[in-house]
């Protein structure tokens, strides 16, 4: 990363002394998390101090295993998620390709109305949106956890600004060569914004995975449970530290996917930021 | 084929592209949004039960002793948690800010907690807090000290749900802020630093200058963000000890699903949805107002 002005100064020593006591503090609930998820149960009982020294155990990662509760709810996560995140992908490059590149009666008033929605919080729907699919039969089926996601109007204002700023004159090019307006948009531009695309989709992808407001009040079988809402009864469930192990391999569990994908799309994210930056 | 034809064909193709995100648009947030209005003004459960009241919901919330209780410690939340927030995640991605290893391992440290949900950032923190297993407790006693009831304590149940927040909300501003500084040209440092502009002067009148629509950003989203400050509260305390840590949203949740009274609650919900909008406008105002028009 470049760093433009401060590239010169170093870190006092002070400075980085601050830092790595900031990043200690990050990290050690993390770490106390881990610790406490290779205990047992039993031990834990008796003094949580003992996750301190050994023995530890994988009793708890293997009860995760064999309980098949925690692996549905890792598959709901899964496919709500991966389907906020195709849904939002698709609907905001259709729609940032339409907004950006062709013309149609009533096309700002629309784009302004899409932008409106960023002003709108999810309170002001939420209860309203559960009567909604009440009445539609959604509660408790993927649709029904999906569908919220793809409201967002960041993705469209997002994807409209990327499909603004290609040159024009691909589509020109493209259109005097007898392309369809789909073969344009499909063969031409889209694989020119894959970087957007990958930007968008982890962001959507955390975003969906880490819900919890939505799903606590529409998934109420726990069949239908993501893991968000599945830890949170478990969390409820359980007394003080009776499951104490079980409960912190389960955290550390559930946080592995998300882990894989933040940091394989680490240096997309890092990049995509600078890059809409320097714009 | 005519030109008439082929304006027609071109506006269908517009609508063809920006329909199918408009329907799911107006389908699940316009609809809701307008419904919501129309709930707030009745007497109406979750069963599909209305009976128009008029007003008579939102005259019941000025009176409502229990939500004045929830916005005086929503409030207060908001202010211990979005101006350190904002303080320190400047900090950070000014030190940040820079090439080299450390700093990198040290962005992906503080970006890391971004990644959780709220159900683990609770679960993790329930456990540094508790008094009888919690890891302050555990530090607490190996240095011969009682531990410290965090959760049940009524004067530190709102500080320990706002250092929870503080620690699991670090990442997202600092990615933006980082982001902001690349933009800043680096010739204006150099010419400052012929100038021999101290450090000090080179923050105070080149770099927060040029990163203020940034910082204007982080405070907006963090505002409206933890005005809704929700599933801390709810997990970690319930809202306890007697509603010393319950939410605007929590008592939204408690009224809706719990008393059964959607209309009452809907009005709750509108009164913030009001309450966020002024406040993100005010605030935009407040930073904007002496800047030139954009172009």
């Amino acid at each position: 990363m470049n760093a433009p002005g401060s590239s010169a100064s170093r870190l006092s020593p002070l400075a980085t002394v601050l830092l790595l006591i900031g990043a200690a503090i990050m990290l050690a609930p993390m770490l106390w998390t881990l610790l406490l998820s290779f205990k047992s149960n039993a031990a834990l009982m008796a003094d949580s101090g003992a996750a301190l020294s050994p023995p530890w155990t994988l009793e708890n990662y293997a009860a995760i295993l064999q309980g098949s509760l925690t692996m549905q709810w890792l598959v709901n996560s899964l496919i709500v998620a991966t389907g906020a995140t195709v849904g939002v992908l698709v609907l905001s490059s259709l729609a940032g390709y339409g907004f950006a590149r062709l013309e149609f009666p009533f096309r700002r008033t629309l784009f302004v109305v899409v932008l409106l929605g960023l002003a709108v919080p999810e309170q002001a729907v939420i209860l309203p949106r559960h009567q909604l699919f009440a009445w539609a039969g959604l509660h408790n089926s993927y649709p029904g956890l999906i569908l919220p996601s793809l409201t967002g109007s960041f993705g469209v204002f997002f994807m409209t600004q990327y499909f603004r700023a290609l040159p024009k004159e691909l589509d020109e090019a493209a259109l005097l060569d007898g392309a369809s307006r789909f073969t344009l948009f499909w063969k031409v531009l889209l694989p020119l914004t894959i970087p957007a695309q990958a930007t968008l989709g982890v962001f959507t992808f955390l975003a969906a995975w880490n819900d919890y407001w939505w799903p606590l009040i529409s998934a109420t079988t726990s069949d239908y449970f993501t893991l968000t809402v599945g830890l949170a009864s478990a969390q409820m469930n359980y007394a003080q530290t009776s499951g104490l192990g079980f409960l912190m391999a389960q955290a550390v569990f559930a946080s592995i996917p998300i882990l894989i994908v933040y940091i394989a799309f680490q240096k997309q994210i890092v990049r995509a930021m600078a890059g809409a930056a320097v714009r | 084929m005519t030109t008439a034809a082929g304006a027609w064909r071109e506006r269908l193709a517009g609508y063809a592209f920006v329909g199918p995100f408009l329907a799911v648009y107006a389908a699940v947030l316009v609809v809701p949004l307008i419904m919501g209005l129309y709930i707030s003004l009745n007497n109406a459960d979750l069963f599909g039960r209305r009976e128009w009241v008029g007003l008579a919901n939102y005259v019941q919330a000025m009176g409502d002793p229990v939500l004045h209780q929830a916005l005086g410690n929503t409030l207060v939340l908001a202010l211990l948690i979005v101006p350190p927030l904002t303080a320190i995640a400047l900090m950070l991605a000014l030190a940040l800010n820079r090439p080299g290893r450390l700093a990198a391992v040290l962005r992906g440290v503080f970006f890391s907690s971004l990644v959780l949900s709220v159900t683990i950032v609770t679960l993790i923190w329930r456990f540094i807090l508790v008094p009888d297993a919690g890891l302050i407790a555990e530090g607490l006693e190996a240095l011969g000290r009682p531990p410290i009831p965090f959760l049940s304590d009524p004067d530190l149940v709102i500080p320990a749900i706002a250092v929870t927040t503080l620690w699991w909300s670090l990442g997202f501003p600092i990615m933006l802020l980082l982001a902001g500084l690349q933009q800043v040209p680096g010739d204006i440092y150099e010419a400052a630093a012929l100038d021999g502009a101290s450090r000090w002067t080179v923050l105070r009148r080149i770099t927060l200058p040029a990163i203020r629509r940034t910082l204007l950003l982080v405070v907006m989203l963090q505002t409206a963000a933890q005005l809704q400050i929700f599933g801390q509260a709810q997990l970690l305390t319930g809202g306890g000890p007697g509603g010393a840590s319950r939410t605007i949203v929590l008592y939204i949740f408690e009224v809706s699903f719990g008393r059964w009274e959607l209309g009452y609650a809907t009005a709750i919900a509108e009164l913030l949805f009001g309450m966020i909008l002024t406040l993100t406008l005010l605030q935009y105002w407040l930073v904007t107002r002496h800047e030139e028009p954009r172009p």
